[in-house]
């Protein structure tokens, strides 16, 4: 098929948006599709080769912070311009409820068109202020998909229709197989954290509490950390005599991240809520890591009710300290645990991913014409 | 004896008529600063209106129009206007006029030239106010600061105004050369 896809935030700058449909564009194109992306991007970005720019975002505040949009009837045109020639099947939206290229596609498009929901958050008094325009132009969307529950649920009180939930996916083969870092994770073993180490709901402070235990017990035993925050404040959270068993690399690379991933016997998800997903789950399961993760309803569910990973009982340090025992003890149950963990993350990865949404293209496409230009 | 108990009472009465003096007018600087306040607000009102009129009147792509009405809808929700809403509206309006051919795009469609002369007007409205508003606190705080009325508790239990600080400059980059704190969106 030829598929547009419609990004709503500049193209280089790091973002889950982005981040998806890269990987969704690069996984249809793999599947054999031919595929455009249209984007905000900077002048002078290098661009991959499917991808357009659509002139230069602005920075405006919106709904609490600053976004980069893309909006205007330049942009309109421009979008009107890349939808007239691109002779498409289908149309792929993103994000069609932020004011920007998405909406504009759905604007001044007609025919199958498909749109993602990333976030949960559509506000329906500001979009009943903003006019007929918007509604008449989400009301042409004829297939939602949703990344999460949360956004599930936005999208049938806001704006009516069902969604399919689809997840993120996650490219397996990136974290498969890495290097472990030099010296990891040595004889003493390692535990490994990765995220951001002053977001509470990330839940290192349970892991630290827990490491307190687990490092006393066992000399030897390391602790490596990954990703942004303060290093001094997490520091001190540590009891002085296992400090310099506590590794804080700061923000990393995506290929040092596999590289983490394969430097620990045990991978921590303590997290405490807010994860509609658990991006960080998949990428250690891709790379085979055994898991000890909080038991969230969505860690729960995506390791196959604890076979792909250890549950614990969430916030809990002590429950964490019985589980990462387990695991460092047990050699065997690491290795089928990493076993179960690689097979479990085969059905999100991004080729079985795009198959699905690919699914849904076909069946909007089956019920309308052709892509076109209405205005 | 006496020329003595008529000059401390002479200087009484003096000193009284200049004390009830410095406190009134510490009053009406108050009360200006009230005046002046209400109109603030009332500028601010007006213009978060007529963006929200130009929202949702259709002359406009749907993007656009989202982000005008979410800045507007922000700015009012509130009740009380506050410094960060309504500077962030301000953004929002500067980045919308400076969009390139948004002019050009509204040339000869219906009320469109009606609305962008009440958006140039209302925000210098709110310019002015926001500037008559600002020097009426300063006179007072420069008022209130002066040791007889702080001493003497002129200002009875009047809370201290406060500067009203936003960013209020209509002003789209590339027009700042025509030197005029008003700029004309309409020519």
């Amino acid at each position: 098929m030829r598929v547009g896809i419609v990004c709503p935030y500049t193209w280089d700058v790091p973002g889950g948006v982005q981040q998806h449909i890269r990987d969704l564009a690069e996984a249809l194109i793999g599947l054999g599709h031919e595929v455009s992306v249209i984007s905000p991007a900077d002048d002078d970005t290098p661009l991959p080769p499917y991808v357009v720019p659509a002139g230069r975002a602005v920075p405006v505040p919106y709904n609490g912070s600053v976004a980069r949009l893309a909006f205007g009837f330049l942009s309109a045109s421009r979008v009107r311009r890349w939808v007239k020639e691109g002779g498409f099947d289908v149309l792929h939206v993103h994000e069609p409820a932020a004011p920007s290229l998405s909406l504009l596609a759905c604007w001044v498009a007609d025919g199958p068109i498909v749109a993602t929901v990333h976030t949960a958050t559509p506000r329906s008094r500001v979009m009943h202020a903003s006019g007929p325009a918007l509604r008449t132009a989400l009301e042409k969307v004829n297939g939602w998909i949703a990344v999460s529950e949360a956004a599930r649920t936005t999208l049938v009180e806001h704006i009516g229709g069902d969604a399919v939930l689809i997840p993120n996916g996650v490219t397996v083969r990136r974290y498969e197989k890495a290097t472990p870092l030099p010296g990891w994770p040595g004889e003493g073993g390692a535990l490994g954290f990765l995220g951001r180490m002053d977001e509470p709901r990330k839940g290192l402070d349970v892991l630290l509490r827990a490491f307190a235990e687990l490092g006393a017990q066992r000399p030897g035993l390391r602790l490596l950390i990954a990703g942004p925050g303060d290093v001094e404040d997490v520091l001190a959270k540590v009891p002085a005599p296992l400090r310099p068993r506590v590794i804080l690399l700061g923000q990393v690379t995506e290929e040092d991240k596999a590289r983490v991933y394969h430097s620990v016997d045990v991978f921590c998800a303590p997290n405490t809520g807010g994860e509609s997903f658990g991006i960080v789950l998949a990428e250690a399961m891709a790379a085979g890591a055994p898991i000890v993760a909080s038991d969230l309803d969505a860690f729960r569910q995506v390791l196959r009710g604890g076979r792909a990973g250890e549950l614990f009982e969430t916030g809990d340090p002590a429950a964490l300290v019985q589980a990462a025992e387990r695991l460092l003890d047990d050699p065997e149950r690491r290795a089928s645990l990493s076993a179960a963990a690689s097979e479990a993350v085969r059905a999100y990865d991004w080729p079985v991913v795009a198959r699905d949404v690919v699914r849904v293209y076909e069946a909007v496409v089956a019920a309308s014409g052709q892509v076109g230009v209405v205005r | 004896m006496l020329i003595d108990i008529i000059l401390i009472a002479v200087a009484a009465v003096l000193i009284g008529v200049y004390v009830s003096w410095r406190a009134g007018r510490l009053d009406r600087l108050h009360a200006r600063v009230e005046k002046a306040r209400a109109a603030l607000d009332a500028a601010l009102l007006r213009r978060s209106s007529v963006a929200l009129e130009l929202a949702a009147c259709g002359l406009l792509d749907p993007a656009t129009s989202l982000l005008l009405a979410g800045a507007a809808h922000d700015a009012r929700a509130a009740g009380e206007p506050t410094e960060l809403a309504e500077s962030d509206l301000t953004r929002a309006l500067r980045a919308v006029l400076s969009q390139p051919g948004f002019r050009a795009s509204l040339d000869g469609r219906g009320s469109a030239d009606e609305l962008l002369a009440e958006l140039e007007a209302a925000g210098h409205q709110v310019f002015l106010a926001r500037k008559f508003y600002n020097d009426a606190v300063a006179a007072t705080q420069a008022a209130r600061r002066r040791w007889l009325a702080r001493v003497l508790g002129l200002a009875g239990g009047a809370a201290l105004p406060d500067f009203f600080e936003m960013d209020d400059s209509l002003v789209v980059a590339g027009d700042e050369g025509w030197g005029s704190d008003m700029p004309h969106l309409t020519s």
